[in-house]
């Protein structure tokens, strides 16, 4: 019996190393830190993140995503997103599935469906369109550079934005384009994987999502100075 | 000093860092060996580092063992503990019996490259008749007739054992005296070693194509281009490569940044050497056993006369610089005066460099040169449709083209319909080189332009004397097909095709266009003792080679080898191959078991290979006469691609 588990064993061994090879698409996944930065708002120091995991194969995978904000009063912004993500052109992928907004309360959750890659001029763009409860829509798009100053020294400039179809009072977000973010970030890549950062952050908040902010006694425009990591493996 | 210390072209490099890419000082395995200049001179095969041995009965072993390259331990795999592989030193029509020992922990195999032999001994797990590699702790044994002789090598075909040290040379001895005579005889084997585990290489590419390439052009490029050629001109000649998202410096996927490169088995800082004595002929067998890297190979003073290409002799060609692909071979001969050269082999990204001394005396060594500028890729090398541009430009795919630099051109900016060849306006005198009048037309024909899609009309040929004493060579001689991308090549796996791929055969290639010295080109190489099947093809297949760089996926017609069908072919049938290179990378493409008689436009003394170069963006063919039985495999050579870009020939 071991005989044969160890012929089994030799023959699924010689299968894996098939004409040389191995598996040419392996399963893989990737952890990244897009940014892990302070900045210094208005409101005193608040702790930004973005980050994105993948696990999968060349054209299929499972991406999460997070993005938020901490300030003084503990986590002010906080959304997590579960997308299946397929290849569907040589420099984009399709991606949809779940967000769940967590902060600020009460909780949002959106059906999403969107695209990520690269387009022409090298702009890496992720636009995303989400379908919510009670009929609320929205939409986010960010679109990013990276110019070289040297092999290491790469200045990248970003914009964001969220647009939403109705007002949601409860949660401070109004018709429209709600905010606006041009972020202009200069790092370098000790190694490639591991960057930091500094750079500057223009916000603006527009139409009732300003008028909620205002209302609240928030600021409805910044320009932070900000300083951070980059990290991935 | 042994070394000058600036071997990176541009950027920043700690001390450090420039030990690790020139290597450690007596690293690898010689390491106490503590070799004398008695025991140089009393042992060529010592100074080969790796041992060779001769005879028809060979036992190897596959282990496992440390070696110190960088400064870092790192498990290599090995031949009876060497790395590179012992040199095998076989007979022509002697019967080779190779008891291979697998010790790895994981299944093995060695195959016999560019060796003609039944499919069953070919070495390749799944695909030669019969072999599933040769499982841990198993001997495997391995018999055929030498029917050939030359420089040839050999290596695992299982995993990554490749990069991780398992290759060596193959020499076999003639049973005719050899055409040319030698006084000393060295193997220059070519490779590359990382230190990192092939699997995180390979993972890190499909995360990040471009983490190991630290050439790309910055900010300083940008500017240095805004001041001499305009804005205008610098919007134009990016403009092409923003919108398809590629980079003009992809040249290689990975770089010195993790490579040293060896010679030999040693390491730049410490360099190969190979003795000899004033007055003495030095045969030179190059091989490239990399992974990864081509090399652009010169010895500074000394002219270099190519005598045979992949094993195979051909008519004597005297150069100053020669490109070696992955898995080519090149046997040399120089005529060293009376002292020391450095032989140079720089990779094709100019991101490090492999190198070794010629010299009469171990205690003398050569200066070593300056890596050259890192070269960019052109629209030519995107396979770009330049119909548009009026005939000047099209006659150059065929041409002798030293002495003009592509890279200069601004194809996509220049208005060229109806011009005068002498009067081109090209900004900055960029076109000072080139002069039609003086352009040699070697290997040119027209029947290439035509079937590269090219308008000829118009173009003064009386201007360009042809090379004196060639036979014309007609049409049919090449593929007139058109080019068609399958519609398999339609889809994420694939982010460019070739609009107007050329046929390319006295290009040099990029980083060597008008460098100012000879270089060798596939148009010089000629059969010594004239064309061995001299039949036209019964049939033409199209092979396209496919990917997407930043997805780190490489096929062949767009399908991967794991989706692919075999290719059968007919026993007895003569094929013409004619690859269209869809990427902006070199495929040095390896067909087992059978020749790739490469068609270089005489058909009287087409040259035999077993590796053929397809250069970015362009077009190549050769002859396959279908004479050997059995399953074959048929792949990019470049390990980190043929997972992919790789298919099964059947033959029956």
């Amino acid at each position: 019996m071991r005989k044969i588990n160890m012929m089994i064993l030799a023959l699924s061994m010689s299968g894996s190393a098939f004409a040389g090879g191995m598996n040419d698409d392996p399963f893989l996944f990737m952890l990244k830190m897009d940014k892990f930065e302070l900045r210094d708002a208005d409101e005193g120091t608040v702790l930004v993140w973005d980050a994105q995991a993948w696990a999968g194969k060349d054209l299929n995978k499972l991406w999460l995503k997070s993005e938020g904000e901490r300030g003084e009063e503990g986590t002010e912004e906080g959304n997590v997103e579960v997308l299946y993500s397929r290849a569907i052109a040589p420099f984009w992928d399709l991606q949809a599935g779940w967000r769940h907004d967590f902060r600020p309360t009460p909780d949002r959750d959106w059906a999403a469906f969107g695209v990520k890659g690269l387009a022409p001029y090298l702009f890496e763009v992720d636009a995303t369109a989400y379908v919510g409860e009670s009929g609320r829509m929205a939409a986010a798009l960010s679109v990013e550079y990276e110019y070289l100053f040297t092999q290491k020294l790469i200045l990248s400039p970003e914009l964001e934005m969220n647009l939403y179809s109705k007002d949601d009072e409860a949660v401070g977000v109004g018709s429209g384009l709600s905010d606006l973010q041009l972020g202009l970030r200069l790092r370098y890549e000790i190694v490639r994987e591991f960057a930091p950062y500094i750079g500057v952050n223009w916000w603006n908040k527009f139409g009732k999502t300003a008028d909620y902010a205002e209302a609240a006694g928030g600021e409805t425009s910044d320009v932070e100075f900000v300083a951070g990591f980059r990290l991935w493996f | 000093m042994k070394y000058r210390k600036t071997i990176f072209s541009g950027g920043e490099m700690s001390p450090s860092r420039r030990r690790f890419v020139q290597g450690l000082a007596m690293g690898g395995m010689a390491a106490g060996l503590g070799l004398t200049t008695r025991t140089l001179w009393a042992n060529t095969d010592q100074q080969q580092k790796m041992p060779t041995l001769r005879g028809t009965d060979y036992d190897l072993t596959i282990g496992e063992q440390v070696v110190n390259f960088t400064g870092t331990p790192r498990i290599g795999t090995t031949v009876n503990g060497s790395l590179p592989a012992p040199i095998l030193r076989w007979k022509e029509g002697d019967t080779i019996t190779l008891r291979v020992k697998n010790n790895l922990p994981e299944s093995s195999s060695i195959h016999w490259h560019g060796i003609i032999l039944p499919s069953s001994q070919d070495g390749v797990p799944n695909i030669s008749d019969g072999f599933h590699g040769i499982a841990p702790g198993t001997t495997h044994t391995y018999q055929f007739k030498v029917a050939q002789s030359g420089t040839f090598w050999y290596h695992s075909h299982s995993g990554f054992q490749e990069q991780t040290g398992l290759y060596g040379p193959i020499v076999i001895d003639p049973i005719e005296p050899e055409p040319f005579t030698y006084d000393r005889d060295y193997v220059v084997m070519l490779s590359d070693w990382t230190d990192e585990d092939p699997t995180v290489v390979y993972a890190k590419l499909k995360k990040l194509s471009h983490y190991y390439n630290f050439n790309e052009r910055t900010h300083k490029d940008l500017m240095k281009d805004l001041k001499e050629k305009g804005l205008a001109r610098t919007w134009s000649e990016r403009k092409m490569w923003m919108q398809m998202r590629m980079s003009q410096r992809d040249l290689a996927d990975v770089t010195g940044y993790t490579y040293t490169y060896l010679m030999n088995g040693q390491t730049p800082a410490d360099g190969w050497t190979g003795l000899f004595r004033k007055g003495e002929k030095v045969r030179l067998r190059f091989i490239n056993g990399s992974a990864m890297s081509f090399f652009d190979v010169r010895i500074p003073g000394l002219k270099m006369t190519v005598v045979a290409a992949d094993g195979q002799y051909v008519q004597p060609v005297s150069v100053d610089e020669f490109r070696i692909g992955v898995a080519e071979t090149y046997d040399v001969i120089v005529e060293p005066d009376d002292g020391a050269y450095t032989i140079f082999a720089q990779s094709i990204d100019r991101s490090g460099y492999a190198r070794g001394t010629l010299t009469p005396d171990p205690a003398m060594t050569a200066e070593v040169p300056i890596m050259d500028p890192v070269p960019n890729l052109t629209h030519m090398d995107m396979g770009m449709d330049m119909s548009g541009m009026g005939h000047g430009m099209h006659g150059m795919g065929g041409m002798d083209m030293k002495g003009m630099d592509h890279s200069q051109h601004q194809m996509g900016s220049m208005d060229m319909k109806g011009m005068d060849h002498s009067k081109m306006p090209m900004g900055s005198g960029q076109m000072q080189g080139m002069d039609h009048s003086k352009m040699p037309m070697k290997g040119m024909d027209h029947s290439q332009h035509q079937m590269a899609g090219m308008k000829m009309k118009g173009m003064n040929h009386s201007m360009m004397p042809g090379d004196g004493g060639k036979k014309p060579v007609h049409p049919s001689d090449f593929t007139s097909g058109k080019v068609i991308h399958a519609p398999t090549e339609y889809g994420p796996q694939v982010d460019m095709r070739a609009q107007a791929p050329q046929y390319r055969l006295s290009d040099p290639g990029v980083g060597l266009r008008n460098n100012g010295r000879r270089v060798l080109t596939y148009a010089d190489l000629r059969n010594l003792r004239g064309t061995n099947d001299p039949r036209d093809p019964d049939r033409e297949i199209q092979l396209h080679l496919t990917g997407n760089m930043e997805r780190y996926m490489w096929s062949m017609n767009g399908v991967k080898f794991n989706d692919a069908e075999p290719l059968r072919w007919k026993l007895g049938e003569r094929l013409r191959i004619t690859f269209v290179n869809d990427t902006m990378m070199n495929h040095p493409m390896h067909l087992h078991g059978m020749w790739s008689d490469l068609e270089t436009g005489d058909n009287d003394y087409i040259p035999r290979k077993h590796t053929v170069i397809v250069q970015p963006g362009s077009r190549i063919s050769y002859r396959v006469t279908v004479d050997a039985e059995g399953g074959w495999a048929y792949h990019c050579h470049l390990l980190y691609h043929m997972l992919g870009m790789f298919r099964e020939v059947q033959v029956s």
